[in-house]
């Protein structure tokens, strides 16, 4: 049985590993300290952590504000209001300035589960990718979390950081972290499958299952959204005879999106696209949600048998 | 300490003469806003000629207080202050909203001595919020200054600074609020009612002066009140006119976002002369 972590876990113990080191690193909370563990920055440096009660416009802003004064901030709140709830002060008062403020957005996607549709964010990559100046990773597992955290404090510039709620299996020999580089977790010539977040844990599991049946499948963990590792998607698409995208969000505006673009102006080839179409969350627990919005392994490896079976 | 009579007059001369930067520029740019430019440029004369602590060779002095204009639309006097100030040659100035310039139609930190950039209504207020925490963290003794349009406190984010800035004991912290009672689409008591103004700084916790925004003791002894008060963040509320300067701009609606034909910015440089 792999090691399961919380992401928020290590996320939280990061920062303070990171706040020991950098005195000019700064927290800041909406009011969920304790489920986004910044509650653990807090207690150890309660003089550089802030409250904001429950307002992320003003967070938002005033992290601008401190980022001005040299400051390295990190924020946290669940990524429905992180992406949404003030997505005019992301652009305006961060990107805009590119300003060293590292949004880190917990219980994302529709693995949040019990609390339903209004707490399922969905859209929120999109709503992230859009902006200019602004970089993007999704982690797949605990390890990875902390390599994202330290790369966001050791990177200049705004970042967004996607974790989930629940646990994850940490997913063993996935090479060095590399921001901006895709990591290949199998490789194969026969179809590519991308995702990132939890759902490389399910893609990993349908890469044995077809392996078993013959079919060799590339797995790629496109951690970092922004910048697009485009060299990658596009070495898939000349390589395999097509490309499945898996993730925890709408098909439109994320990861799938991400890969189309670089695809159809460069090496257009035929893309599914497995991710939350066109449909709000509600409420169950996540396995359930996994397998009622068609994200599990047993359906990625069906897609790629019908998509070959297609060609 | 009070202000001397000379003060006030050299103070009164260069307000008119950055109303006059004000309306050169918005005319040339064809586009602009001239009407809360020209209200708070008392104010704003003020704080960069007598309160403010900067070095405008050296923009980035670690101890300098900072400034933020959050009502971005009202940058032309901004430009014109920090060209007058040495911040950058003043022939930039006839460059303002064109392709390239140093001086975009609202605030960005391409401008030396702008520090972030506002034009979205609702957030210097916070912005100047995490400058006050930051400054304190650092155990600076530089204050922050944020101008605030009347219209823009109708942005709920400006509330949420309010709360959280008296909250957070954020003494080092003057806003500005430039209350010339009038928005885009007409008088603020019609449009959204701001009153009792006053009370409602109070019940969020600050410190409120009212003044007279276009009589220089008044403003300079305010930045001083302001100076002094400990253990919450102040508020100068300051009546204002609109268009203050030029009689055909005075409370008149229309010159909030419109800028002066050759003929109109003629007559207005000759009332300003």
């Amino acid at each position: 049985m792999a090691e399961q972590l919380y992401q928020r876990d290590v996320y939280g113990k990061t920062l303070v590993e990171l706040g020991k080191a950098n005195k000019d690193i700064v927290v800041l909370d909406a009011d969920l300290s304790s489920s986004t563990r910044t509650g653990f920055f807090a207690k150890e440096f309660p003089d550089r952590f802030f409250n904001f009660g429950v307002a992320e416009q003003n967070m938002m802003a005033s992290a601008a504000g401190l980022a001005a004064c040299g400051k390295t901030v990190f924020l946290s709140t669940f990524a429905i209001f992180a992406s949404g709830r003030a997505w005019d002060q992301v652009r305006n008062s961060i990107c805009y300035n590119n300003f060293d403020v590292k949004i880190v957005a917990t219980h994302a996607g529709i693995s949040v589960g019990p609390d339903g549709a209004s707490h399922q964010a969905l859209e929120d990559i999109g709503l992230m990718r859009v902006i200019p100046n602004m970089n993007i990773i999704v982690p797949c597992d605990g390890p990875q979390t902390a390599d994202a955290i330290k790369t966001a404090a050791s990177t200049k510039g705004p970042f967004y950081i996607r974790l989930g709620r629940p646990k994850v299996a940490t997913l063993e020999n996935k090479g060095d972290f590399r921001f901006g580089k895709v990591q290949i977790l199998s490789e194969g010539n026969d179809i590519t499958i991308i995702a990132c977040g939890i759902m490389v844990e399910e893609a990993l599991s349908a890469v044995k299952a077809l392996a078993n049946k013959g079919i060799k499948a590339r797995l790629i963990n496109m951690h970092t959204l922004r910048p697009v590792d485009t060299e990658s998607i596009l070495n898939a698409a000349r390589q395999t005879k097509g490309i499945i995208v898996c993730e925890e969000h709408t098909t439109i505006a994320g990861l799938a999106s991400s890969v189309n673009e670089v695809l159809s102006e460069n090496y257009p080839v035929k893309v599914m696209r497995l991710g939350i179409r066109n449909r709000f969350g509600q409420s169950g627990e996540p396995a359930e949600l996994l397998k009622e919005y068609s994200l599990t392994s047993i359906d990625i490896e069906k897609s790629a048998e019908d998509f070959l079976a297609n060609l | 300490m009070k202000p001397t009579q000379e003060e006030i007059k050299n103070l009164e001369d260069k307000a008119k003469r950055i109303r006059r930067l004000i309306i050169q520029m918005i005319a040339k740019a064809g586009s602009g806003h001239p009407g809360g430019s020209l209200s708070s440029t008392d104010l704003i004369t003020a704080l960069y000629f007598s309160v403010l602590k900067h070095d405008p060779k050296n923009p980035l002095w670690p101890e300098r207080d900072r400034f933020h204009m959050s009502k971005g639309h009202c940058c032309p006097l901004w430009y014109a202050v920090l060209a007058e100030r040495g911040y950058f040659p003043e022939s930039e100035l006839l460059t303002l909203r064109q392709l390239g310039s140093i001086l975009q139609g609202h605030p960005d930190r391409r401008t030396p001595g702008v520090e972030s950039a506002s034009g979205s209504l609702g957030q210097g207020l916070s912005v100047a919020l995490g400058m006050s925490l930051a400054l304190r963290m650092d155990k600076k003794d530089s204050r922050v200054y944020v101008l605030m349009g009347d219209g823009e406190i109708q942005e709920g984010n400006i509330w949420e600074a309010a709360m959280a800035a008296a909250h957070y004991k954020c003494d080092n912290l003057c806003a500005i609020l430039d209350y010339n009672g009038f928005q885009i689409d007409g008088k603020t008591c019609s449009v959204m009612n701001l009153e009792p103004l006053k009370d409602k700084w109070r019940a969020f916790g600050w410190h409120a002066i009212e003044i007279n925004g276009h009589d220089m003791k008044e403003i300079l002894c305010a930045y001083a009140e302001a100076k002094e008060k400990k253990s919450s963040p102040t508020i100068i509320i300051a009546h204002t006119v609109k268009g203050k300067g030029v009689s055909f701009m005075e409370n008149v609606c229309d010159f909030h976002g419109r800028a002066p034909t050759k003929e109109e910015a003629e007559q207005a440089l000759k009332e300003l002369a």
